[in-house]
């Protein structure tokens, strides 16, 4: 196997690590664009995840699962809505208490249905989003370096896979070209503003965080029945996290927000690449480096050696409107 | 009027919203037991028996507490500051560092008690290397002290897990995991404390260390309300501006409260590492520094009631493990859950049902 082959292999698993992330980092942009910080990520993708492969095993239909995981991930949403919002609750607080009572529930309901210790049933191939076929990739294979790229890279990928960068330029537009991402942009940084103005910063909010919970139930449906074939226990594995710090190492920004993903993403397809290898010159390196370096990268970015993160100015203040 | 603005007699403030908060956390828990299928208060009922019936059960119970109150009291000193420290977990990870390499290094020359004020000063040191960090990021170039810790909880892990499987493992073992410590490097059990009350401690892990986290909860209450410092800690967590119109200097106080929380969740590694399982292991924490923001936040952030939310939450682990031996349909995942409960009421939601019982309060009292 030559070194471009093995590129390829690795970019390939990159990208599939890296949807998930991408996902969940563009639901953290809605909700932290409209000032409320979003800890809760990593629940509301484990909770997705449950829900769609309990569906998608129930019924057989990936699309059934697929929604069910949207519906999941809003609620949990909604609740976060109204802690933080309604409640003016702290933010932090009722992201954390989320993610425990999604990791806690996931395992109790599924080991009392499935009685495999938290695992779901296998989901069925009709149940699952498989890889899709572009047209050409079979007769493109044999062109050099387009040809292996095209076969391997871009097609052969799930329809999600698509889905999600897709949602990238949507998001960009939506969050720059409508009235409704101007105002979310507002309300993340002034929404004292936004109220003289005569709109509702709890309706807004609450809008925000609808948008973030749609996306992260496709990031958890993405891990329970596109890349594997059944819910574990704590799949997420701290993705909601990696996607956090991808968020702040975009800047709060769309297009950068696709890069860093795909950064970590890497990282993480290149350690696994790398378990048990030797660089040439260097000696083995250990494996837990990579796996630290998307949380070392953000906190170098967050001491302002790489340029400067600034966050959404009102984030984590509840808003209370003058008495 | 607002019924925000309204003042309420303590014994609402501290007692009834905390109660009832938690009430609707187990009101919760109790459908999510009675949805799969079990009785709620059979439930309830074993739970209690598991973690208060023998001497054995308070022994666990009371084990559990120990690292509870460590971790709530490190989650409790930075919010007087109004710092979220969510990183208690990583600290208390890199605590036990600290703590094996003291038990590693004089076990074999000397008796626990030269041993053990060495670990305290070891753990605390860790963990307070870990918050340092996060500290000087918030104090100095205004990062969100939040995002850092969560990041530094997970550098952590990578860290701990290299040093585990590369450098502390035992040469030939499987387990990644130090050497046994011996008798020197272990903190003795306190089988006198359950013996006085007529019990037997049996295989529970209780140990010096819970005598060491009820000191720290003194002099935690010492430092917040009886020194300057504390003052200093309180008025930042008030209103910053307010401390720097007083002239009391940023920087400092968030360092100073960071490494002191880093250190009482350095500590915490004590009671697991050298109390009961003598060796230092992989993910040894185990989720106690998530437990402690749930402590900190029923106990309101004071001394006094940290220590019983810790009980609270001692009880809940090891009753909620005898619970899913004799109903084995409810997993020991269920505490998890009634945690995530906690924490969201008693937590997000505390003012929730405050113009309820405001109203409630005016009618009564008839102003």
């Amino acid at each position: 196997m030559d070194y471009f082959d093995i590129f390829i292999s690795i970019l390939g698993s990159a990208i599939r690590l890296s949807i998930p992330l991408l996902f969940t980092a563009l639901a953290g942009l809605f909700s932290e664009r409209a000032g409320i910080f979003d800890i809760g990520l990593e629940g509301k993708i484990l909770a997705s995840a449950f829900a769609s492969a309990c569906v998608a095993y129930w019924t057989g239909n990936a699309w059934a699962g697929l929604a069910t995981g949207i519906a999941t991930s809003i609620v949990f949403s909604l609740v976060h809505g109204f802690a933080s919002i309604t409640n003016r609750g702290n933010q932090i607080v009722s992201g954390v208490a989320l993610n425990f009572v999604a990791a806690g529930l996931t395992i109790v309901l599924g080991s009392a249905w499935f009685g495999q210790g938290g695992r779901t049933g296998q989901v069925p191939a009709s149940g699952r989003f498989s890889g899709i076929t572009l047209p050409g990739a079979e007769m493109m294979r044999d062109v050099p370096i387009i040809g292996p790229l095209y076969a391997n890279v871009i097609s052969g990928n799930n329809i999600l896979t698509y889905i999600a960068f897709l949602m990238v330029p949507i998001s960009w537009w939506i969050l720059y070209r409508t009235r409704f991402g101007l105002r979310v942009r507002a309300v993340g940084e002034n929404p004292g503003a936004v109220d003289t103005a005569g709109i509702s910063v709890a309706w807004l909010r609450y809008r925000a965080l609808i948008v973030a919970g749609f996306l992260c139930g496709f990031a958890g449906t993405y891990l329970s029945i596109a890349q594997s074939a059944a819910f574990i226990n704590n799949m997420s594995a701290g993705k909601g996290y990696i996607a956090l710090a991808a968020l702040i190492f975009a800047k709060w920004k769309p297009v950068p927000v696709m890069l860093a993903c795909l950064l970590f993403g890497f990282l993480d397809a290149f350690a696994n690449f790398m378990q048990g290898k030797a660089l040439p010159g260097i000696g083995e390196v250990p494996v837990q480096i990579f796996q630290a370096l998307p949380y070392i990268l953000t906190c170098v970015l967050l001491a302002g050696f790489i340029g400067v993160a600034r966050p959404p100015k009102a984030g984590g203040v509840p808003y209370t409107k003058e008495r | 009027m607002s019924t925000a603005s309204v003042p309420l007699p303590a014994w609402i403030n501290y007692g009834l919203i905390p109660l009832l908060n938690l009430f609707l956390a187990f009101f919760f828990s109790g459908l999510v037991v009675w949805a799969i299928g079990e009785s709620p208060f059979e439930a309830l009922k074993l739970l209690l028996a598991g973690a208060l019936g023998r001497g054995e059960g308070i022994g666990f119970t009371l084990f559990y507490a120990t690292s509870f109150i460590f971790t709530g009291l490190s989650v409790a000193v930075a919010i007087h500051a109004g710092l979220f420290n969510i990183g208690s977990e990583g600290q208390a990870y890199l605590g036990g560092l600290g703590a094996a390499l003291v038990a590693l290094s004089l076990d074999r020359y000397v008796p626990w008690y030269v041993t053990m004020p060495f670990a305290i000063i070891g753990s605390a040191l860790f963990g307070a290397a870990c918050a340092a960090i996060p500290a000087w990021l918030q104090a100095k170039r205004g990062s969100h002290i939040v995002i850092t810790t969560i990041m530094f909880n997970f550098i952590v892990s990578s860290l701990m897990n290299y040093i585990l499987v590369r450098v502390l493992i035992v040469p030939g073992k499987m387990a990644p995991e130090s050497r046994t410590f011996l008798e020197g490097g272990q903190l003795p059990k306190l089988d006198w404390l359950i013996g006085m009350f007529g019990g037997r401690l049996g295989a529970a892990p209780l140990n010096f260390s819970f005598l060491v986290a009820l000191v720290m909860c003194f002099l935690v209450w010492l430092l917040i309300w009886r020194t300057k410092l504390g003052y200093e800690m309180r008025t930042l967590g008030h209103s910053p501006t307010a401390a720097s119109y007083a002239g009391m200097r940023y920087a400092r106080i968030v360092m100073i409260t960071m490494l002191i929380s880093g250190g009482l969740a350095g500590m915490m590694a004590l009671n697991p590492v050298m109390g009961a399982s003598a060796r230092l292991q992989i993910e040894f924490v185990g989720g106690a520094g998530f437990v402690g923001i749930a402590v900190s936040l029923m106990g309101r952030n004071h001394p006094a009631g940290i220590i019983l939310a810790a009980l609270l939450f001692g009880v809940l682990y090891q009753g909620g493990a005898e619970l899913s031996f004799d109903m084995p349909t409810i997993t020991r995942d269920m505490i998890v859950v009634i945690q995530g409960l906690v924490i969201l009421f008693a937590g997000a939601l505390e003012y929730m049902l405050r113009p309820a019982i405001v109203r409630v309060y005016q009618q009564i009292s008839g102003k």
